[in-house]
């Protein structure tokens, strides 16, 4: 996604985000998932790729995200899917931090 | 792998499908066929007692791949045929219109069928099986507002057609032979809480009892039991559990009881022959005993576990059990294989709508069944593959943030 064509989106608070605890947001029709990894803040799609089931509402390991429903694994850094039975990566989204505010770029 | 060899796969159901894509996800070059009974390209079954039935979505809503997408694989897909022989000593598979195929190494994914009732009058009453995409299309044609329903067996299938059935304004009674719904796999907590959620929705649960035979009525049919109760019924479904489809491994010999005995490498004891999904009798090492699970994670997993097996190196097969149903817009979902579920360790409470049960053997989470909870089953499934002791007191205690028992 080259920058130009990037809007910044204030979607959150950085104080209301921890490590386990991962925010989800929505910006227009978007489902995003907001993580917070080794101090990092990190968003993707939201929506498993295999069926419907939110990601932020699952577990969150290391770097991976797992879906709540059926343990499909997810990159929380790049979206790319790690595990069965998803094939398909979730977008990556770039994130920018100003004070307390959580951008991302759609 | 020499790209000469010939892995056949028997079976295209969701094994089927995970297998032949994990040969060619592994790097396996040579044929790999995949040969199945049903005319529809693989796919999951869950939907077809949940979605489908219902009506909220169509079958190819369930498929996991397409004719061309397995083409674009490699993989030479055999829809709608059978086999019917395997000749472990010639090393082929003779299917029902006398095709023989030669393989190196054979895979069976067979699945499983629906047990019969067979009981007297039967062949005459409306009685239906749930298994796969016919099924539950013909079902759904039935279930329509102001049909009575008689469901017999209270598991999770027979549950699923009676929150379905309820949803599309069917009068539904349940009829389960155990004094409790889906005592196999869950807990009386559980059984009690569930049984309440279709009695809210105006569905007649009836335990402890066995019926004995049907008869005709006017306008339907009537299930007699042991006890001599009747009980009225436009049409009838059975969901009684189901049986391996493991006559083709049985007839060559190999060891067929409670299903096809594989090891944990998901090997058969022909070592030209692996194994994987509903048909397996499977060595469980984290479990120490033998199981047979009737999942849609084992169907998956273990398929990709023998794929792998079949041409790299082989790893166990130890997921820890899991399973789920979606009922009346509640989620339950199951984990383990517990002996009995004496000892519970309750986390919330059932009547809030979101709580989890544990049941311990010796310290050590045997089972849990979670309603409306699935992070506590993310925790929970990674205590149990650890195999880590437990403080019953913390478990139990809500402030208590559960993935702190992790570390």
């Amino acid at each position: 996604m080259s920058n130009e064509s990037v809007t910044w989106r204030r979607v959150a608070s950085r104080s209301k985000l921890t490590p386990n605890n991962p925010l989800a947001v929505e910006v227009g029709d978007k489902l995003i998932g907001l993580y917070l990894v080794d101090g990092q803040v990190y968003a993707i799609g939201n929506l498993c790729t295999h069926e419907f089931a939110l990601l932020t509402e699952g577990f969150v390991e290391g770097e991976a995200i797992e879906c709540p429903l059926h343990q499909a694994r997810f990159s929380i850094k790049t979206g790319k899917v790690l595990s069965e039975p998803a094939d398909a990566d979730v977008p990556s989204y770039p994130v920018k931090v100003e004070g307390d505010d959580i951008y991302v770029g759609v | 792998m020499d790209s000469s060899s010939t892995i056949v796969v028997v079976g295209a159901g969701q094994a089927g499908y995970w297998a032949v894509h994990t040969l060619r996800k592994q790097g396996y070059g040579g044929r790999v066929l995949l040969i199945g009974d049903e005319a529809h390209p693989p796919h999951e079954r869950p939907p077809l007692s949940k979605q489908v039935l219902k009506g909220e979505a169509e079958p190819p809503s369930t498929w996991l791949t397409t004719p061309e997408k397995l083409a674009d694989l490699t993989v030479e897909f055999l829809p709608g045929r059978c086999a019917v022989a395997l000749d472990r000593h010639g090393r082929t598979i003779e299917l029902q219109d006398g095709t023989r195929i030669g393989y190196d190494r054979l895979l069976l994914t067979t699945g499983a069928r629906p047990r019969r009732l067979n009981l007297p009058g039967e062949a005459d009453a409306p009685v239906f099986y749930l298994r796969n995409i016919t099924d539950s299309l013909a079902l759904r044609e039935w279930l329509t507002a102001g049909r009575r329903l008689i469901v017999i067996g209270g598991g999770l299938i027979g549950l699923e057609v009676a929150a379905a059935a309820a949803a599309r304004g069917c009068a539904v009674t349940v009829i389960e032979a155990a004094d409790r719904l889906m005592a196999r796999v869950v807990g009386p907590e559980i059984s009690a809480y569930v049984a309440q959620l279709h009695r809210d929705r105006g569905t007649e649960i009836l335990t402890g009892r066995i019926p004995e035979r049907f008869e005709r009525s006017t306008d339907g049919c009537r299930v007699i039991c042991r006890d001599g109760g009747g009980y009225d019924g436009d049409l009838v479904v059975v969901g009684i559990g189901v049986v391996p489809n493991a006559e083709l491994a049985a007839t060559a010999g190999l060891k067929v009881e409670n299903g096809l005995w594989v090891d944990a490498f998901c090997r058969t004891e022909d070592p030209h022959i692996w194994a994987a999904g509903d048909v397996t009798n499977h060595f469980h090492p984290l479990l120490d005993r033998r199981i047979r699970p009737e999942t849609w994670q084992n169907a998956q997993n273990q398929a990709i576990a023998a794929a792998r097996n079949m041409v790299a190196e082989p790893q166990p097969y130890a997921d820890v059990p899991w399973g789920w149903s979606d009922q009346l817009g509640m989620n339950l979902q199951v984990l383990g294989m517990p002996r009995s579920f004496g000892d519970a360790v309750a986390r919330g409470d059932p009547a809030s709508g979101s709580s989890t049960l544990f049941y311990l053997e010796d310290d050590r989470i045997a089972g849990v069944n979670a309603i409306n909870a699935p992070k506590d089953i993310a925790v929970a499934r990674r205590l149990m593959a650890a195999n880590k002791s437990i403080d019953r007191r913390l478990l139990a205690d809500s402030s208590v943030v559960l993935r702190a028992l992790l570390s």
